[in-house]
């Protein structure tokens, strides 16, 4: 068993690979793919016995979930989607400081009479009354927003999921409101959309996730030393 | 989990056979809806909550379908595909599977598949005889079964809402404090806020637009809100149209303009809502709340003093039953009668069979008139467990 890799995996396209791959040269751990440029398995130059995972980073956090994966770097907002009360679940091994956004609830700009969460229970009911159904939410956040949404005591609404381009679902007509990840805050100004006033649901970054078992001795030590290396390196 | 989904197969079977012969006899006709049903109608009509526990799929036409989590809505739609005039009285008896997801956190005892067997008696006039009936054929199909030892409980949605009607308020108040009933967290805040009278809630730069709004004037304050939205450049998107933002708004500024609601009000509501007893005791005790507030919840009450009457003329024994304001809060659909049957079950009160009246759901499936409508459900798995466990059966 000592002898079978800590599998790390990290993400394998975008901007947070970019920066991933920046926090690794500055801790003066090289990531090496395997084979071609193209390959999705890899190697880390400088902590024997560990195995690289080139996943999408929301494929890492369900690849943790399933414990198919030992270490993984995705978004807090991706994690807590995948799993309840992750916290408890899963060690927050080490938070990073990149890919940081917000998962937002946001009304179109146009619903001047509505600035909290509690509103929009009210306005479900005249909207039912009016409409015959219910609000419609846009998210691909479909446990964060059921979550939150209990938690503020909001029930007549419904999801409506979206896997792209969701800030623009309430200005073509197929929701009524979104819950969507943003950091600027940009492309929802541009879509005439506003944050409720406690519609922070979530301050996400991207964190190294580790599973929480004591026994496997080999994820232990890759672990400690890839925060070893972080530290040095004042990450 | 369950590769074998229902154990105890025959025993089941065959108690499901005594079930059904019960409602049979009394004229109920067995029908089978399907088991996949349209998604879209319990998510645009029962909402999220269900949702959480439906299994959702979509079929290769892009349909989005559900397993049912219940066999209500299946009927009632069976009801309306059968008389789309909606004018007829059925009866209808089921057998069959549901399928919910258990809630995590609570996975471990919580079945995938579970099986039920039930009644509905739809478009019934007669109120009392209506609910007696249903409520007898329960009581009936617990002894049919063996299930000797078991507590009644009853409740009245009728009830609250008299007493919402017969206090002074804005009829949108009513309203809210209506649907926020289903939440008591959520309702607890909606009473706390009218108590305080803590007006429009509404901040900068809206709070200008609500002071020069005049209520009583919708197509006026419409007219302001387009104004308002052109002049600081914001589209109107979405579903909503101005005139229902305006509507609110303006639902907003009378509240901010209306005396808050009086605390004896308040306690009044807090104090319904505690009352638990035995059935007679606890209607006498919300007689006395009515009489000391000087409010008159006098129909109600003599419907509920009816229903007791009915229930002991029919043989159904009180002695044991109890009495719950607050009950019928957790099901959406239920809008007066609500009645469940509990026993012990592993040391666990747990529900076996449980009804009541929804009048609102089968306008709520497209129906075009509004049809009453009367039901009960039996967990048959639970039954039986209780009936092996208490060795009663």
């Amino acid at each position: 068993m000592a002898d079978r890799p800590v599998v790390l995996a990290i993400p394998s396209k975008g901007r947070l690979m970019e920066q991933v791959s920046d926090l690794f040269a500055k801790a003066k751990l090289e990531i090496r793919k395997n084979g071609h440029s193209r390959g999705y398995r890899g190697a880390l130059e400088g902590i024997d016995g560990v195995e690289i995972a080139f996943l999408s980073a929301s494929e890492i956090a369900e690849q943790l979930r399933l414990e198919n994966v030992h270490l993984g770097i995705t978004g807090e907002d991706l994690m807590r989607e995948a799993m309840e009360n992750a916290e408890t679940r899963i060690d927050f091994a080490k938070p990073l400081g990149i890919g940081r956004a917000d998962v937002v609830a946001a009304v179109p700009d146009c619903w001047i009479d509505v600035t909290r969460m509690s509103d929009l229970e009210d306005i479900a009911g005249i909207f039912h009354r009016a409409h015959g159904r219910r609000l419609r939410v846009a998210t691909k956040y479909m446990n964060l927003t059921r979550r939150y949404f209990a938690q503020k005591g909001v029930s007549g609404y419904r999801i409506v999921e979206s896997l792209g381009a969701t800030e623009g679902t309430p200005a073509a007509g197929s929701a009524e409101m979104i819950v969507d990840i943003t950091s600027s805050g940009a492309t929802l100004k541009a879509n005439h959309l506003r944050v409720l006033e406690d519609g922070v649901m979530l301050r996400s970054q991207a964190v190294l996730f580790a599973l929480r078992d004591g026994r496997r001795k080999p994820l232990k030590r890759v672990l400690k030393a890839i925060l070893e290396r972080f530290d040095a390196a004042g990450i | 989990m369950v590769a074998e989904t229902a154990q105890q197969f025959e025993a089941l079977e065959a108690q499901a056979a005594t079930l059904m012969e019960l409602f049979s006899n009394a004229g109920y006709e067995a029908v089978a809806p399907a088991m996949i049903q349209p998604a879209k109608v319990y998510l645009d009509r029962l909402g999220e909550e269900i949702r959480a526990r439906t299994y959702l799929f979509t079929d290769l036409h892009g349909e989005e379908l559900c397993l049912r989590p219940d066999l209500t809505v299946p009927v009632c739609r069976l009801y309306l595909e059968r008389h789309p005039a909606a004018d007829t009285q059925e009866r209808y008896c089921y057998n069959g599977p549901a399928f919910r997801y258990g809630v995590a956190g609570r996975v471990g005892g919580a079945a995938r598949e579970f099986r039920q067997s039930g009644i509905e008696l739809i478009g019934a006039d007669d109120t009392i005889e209506a609910e007696t009936e249903v409520v007898r054929l329960a009581v009936e199909a617990m002894a049919a079964a063996g299930l000797k030892d078991y507590q009644l409980k009853l409740g009245d949605l009728g009830l609250f809402e008299a007493l919402i009607d017969a206090l002074d308020m804005p009829e949108r108040w009513r309203l809210r404090l209506w649907h926020a009933f289903w939440q008591p967290a959520r309702f607890h805040e909606l009473l706390q806020q009218l108590a305080a009278g803590e007006g429009s809630g509404i901040s900068e730069p809206t709070s200008q637009l609500l002071a020069e709004l005049d209520p009583e004037d919708i197509d006026g304050a419409e007219r302001q809100v387009a104004d308002y939205l052109e002049a600081n450049a914001i589209p109107v998107i979405a579903q909503r149209t101005a005139r229902e933002i305006a509507e609110r708004l303006c639902e907003r500024a009378a509240d901010a303009r209306e005396e808050p609601l009086p605390k004896e009000a308040v306690a009044l509501i807090t104090g319904f809502l505690a009352i638990e007893g035995p059935p007679g005791e606890a209607i006498d005790r919300i007689a006395a709340l009515a009489n000391d507030a000087g409010i008159d919840m006098s129909r109600a009450l003599d419907k509920f003093h009816a229903q007791l009457a009915s229930f002991a003329l029919h043989g159904i024994g009180l002695d044991e039953a109890e009495f719950d304001a607050e009950f019928g809060r957790n099901i959406e659909y239920y809008t007066g009668f609500v009645f469940q049957i509990a026993c012990d079950v592993g040391g666990v009160l747990t529900w076996i069979a449980g009804g009541g009246r929804y009048d609102s759901l089968l306008s709520e499936l497209g129906s075009p008139a509004r049809v009453p409508a009367v039901g009960c459900a039996i967990h048959t798995e639970r039954l039986l467990a209780a009936i092996s466990e208490n060795g009663n059966g």
